[in-house]
């Protein structure tokens, strides 16, 4: 399991996002992970080798090492890479829930056939109702990791370049030892441009907000003045229709009696399936 | 056979499994395997090379790195992992039996046999009841004691979650005692409590899996006793449809209406 597993697992998320959405995973994967893999890390790649001090005290190297650098810039962008990707998990999940209700629809409605099973798998899911809030929890919490890890790192690494020389005291360095990064100017290069590209998904996640409240600003506005035009799900829709109205007919004709019986047996049913106001 | 076969291995179990059971493997691969794959092996990579010790003794390093990292931390939950995830292959055996005895049933032509083709059979997701219900459940019941077990092992081992920088040495060949110094011990600190913490995580949903299944059977057990008593089977297989039926589109449709006409 590897960056490539993570595209797999998130390219199928991306069917359901908003336009916003889908700049912002094109974003995560060619301008951070992919600079992370190709670029990033040959750079950190001999950080502690050639972090050299000016000592010959055994020791006092990987001391030294460990006081300035707590945790490497790689390491901290993985776990950001992974955490920030990490919630539009939440949606895929709940679209998968959503395919599974439809699907279960269809079985019972005696519509099970491949093409509509296919049809539910294939179809573009609205975000609306439960699947709204589930992508606006996902987008505030992809915002909050990144504003977390932007502070860690301006905590771990105050200032976000990389020095040339740092004087380092700590046991068993005798007295104040010079010590040397390796690369400190292309590290420094590296970590704007990924602050940069990390600032450019914090707006894109904030635009993605904004575009989703203001969407369903504008659809309450529209159920209000417009009730005949509310609908939700795909199949919700289909069966509120005349054409599904005249099939469920149909079925009820053709069945044994045992649907009409049961109708006839227990009116709370009617009750029951008129919990959907009118449309 | 590496990390991404054990992915294609268990995605198939996946579609047996509960929705904590799903959570639980995307927990798996994403904050265990994943992190322990692209960052932590790096951070232990040059452990041994970069363990110092303030001697030129030959053999002091080695002994005192053998004494003080019996077995390294990525090779303990690399072990965990495997352990941790191969108990749901066990489901898979018997998912797998399940679908072999079907299709034998299907290939002898037997009426009971409610399957159109094979690829159905194949296709098929098994309910988790009867002798499935029991292998999943112990599948459940191993991969606590797994977790439980190696994490225990880990404790025990490193006294502790903490990596220290020093470690003062004294086993022969050493003169005396001397300071051994660990390489980015602060890192390894950090990825260690990750490591626990999403360990704890993965326990969690375990036993909230455990106690979903245990559930939902004792609410199957007692609603069979109760309709025993009450209905004869088929009516009650058509309300209980129905019922469903309306729920899914009530559910599915907030603001329409389906009207039964008569």
């Amino acid at each position: 399991m590897n960056w490539a597993g993570l595209y797999t697992v998130l390219s199928g998320v991306n069917r359901h996002s908003t336009s916003i959405g889908r700049i912002w995973l094109s974003v995560i994967f060619i301008f951070r992970i992919m600079v992370l893999v190709v670029a990033a890390e040959s750079v950190w790649g001999d950080e502690k080798s050639a972090f050299t001090c000016n000592t010959q005290q055994p020791g006092c190297n990987s001391v030294c090492y460990d006081h300035f650098f707590p945790i490497s810039h790689i390491r901290l962008w993985a776990l950001q890479l992974i955490l920030v990707t990490t919630p539009a998990l939440l949606v895929a999940m709940h679209v998968a829930y959503q395919q599974h209700q439809e699907k279960k629809l269809l079985v019972l409605t005696g519509h099970a056939d491949p093409k509509h099973l296919e049809e539910v798998k294939k179809h573009k899911m609205r975000i609306s109702g439960s699947l709204w809030w589930t992508y606006v929890f996902s987008v505030v919490f992809r915002l909050l990791f990144e504003a977390v890890f932007m502070y860690i790192f301006y905590m771990l690494y105050p200032g976000y370049q990389m020095v040339r020389l740092v004087k380092c005291e700590a046991y068993p360095c005798p007295n104040t030892v010079d010590c040397f990064i390796s690369r400190p100017t292309e590290k420094t290069i590296f970590t704007v441009f990924m602050l940069v590209t990390s600032s450019i998904c914090i707006i894109l996640n904030m635009a993605e907000l904004v575009y989703l409240v203001v969407r369903a600003c504008a659809r309450r506005g529209q159920h209000n003045s417009n009730p005949s035009s509310r609908k939700s799900s795909f199949y919700g829709h289909k069966l509120s229709s005349e054409y599904k109205q005249n099939e469920i007919n149909q079925l009820l004709t053709e069945q044994d009696g045992s649907l009409k019986d049961m109708l006839r047996r227990n009116p709370g049913l009617h009750e029951k399936s008129d919990r959907c106001s009118a449309c | 056979m590496d990390w991404g076969a054990l992915h294609t291995i268990l995605g198939g179990v996946n579609k047996h499994s509960t929705s904590i059971g799903k959570i639980w493997l995307t927990v798996l691969f994403i904050f265990r395997i994943m992190i322990l794959v692209v960052a932590a092996e790096r951070v232990w990579g040059d452990e041994q090379d970069d363990f110092v010790c303030n001697t030129l003794q030959p053999g002091c390093k080695n002994v005192c790195y053998d004494h003080f990292f019996p077995i390294s931390h990525i090779r303990l939950w690399a072990l965990q992992l495997i352990f941790v995830s191969t108990p749901a292959l066990l489901v898979a055996m018997h998912v797998a039996y399940r679908r072999h005895e079907k299709k034998r049933q299907f290939r002898k032509g037997d009426q009971k046999c409610e399957y159109k083709d094979i690829e159905e059979i194949r296709r098929q997701r098994f309910r988790i009841e009867g002798s499935l219900w029991w292998t999943y459940t112990s599948s459940i019941f191993f991969r606590l004691v797994f977790e439980a077990v190696f994490m225990y092992a880990f404790y025990f081992m490193y006294d502790g979650f903490r990596m220290p920088r020093l470690m003062k040495c004294s086993a022969w060949p050493c003169p005396n005692t001397v300071d051994c110094f660990v390489s980015r011990p602060t890192e390894k600190t950090v990825f260690t409590i990750f490591m626990i913490a999403v360990s704890s995580i993965c326990i969690l949903l375990n036993v909230a899996e455990l106690c979903y299944l245990l559930t939902k059977f004792f609410l199957r057990r007692s609603k069979k006793a109760a309709n025993g008593k009450q209905h004869p089977n088929h009516e009650n297989k058509e309300e209980t449809k129905q019922n469903e039926m309306n729920e899914l589109i009530s559910d599915s449709c907030q603001n329409t209406v389906i009207g039964f006409t008569t």
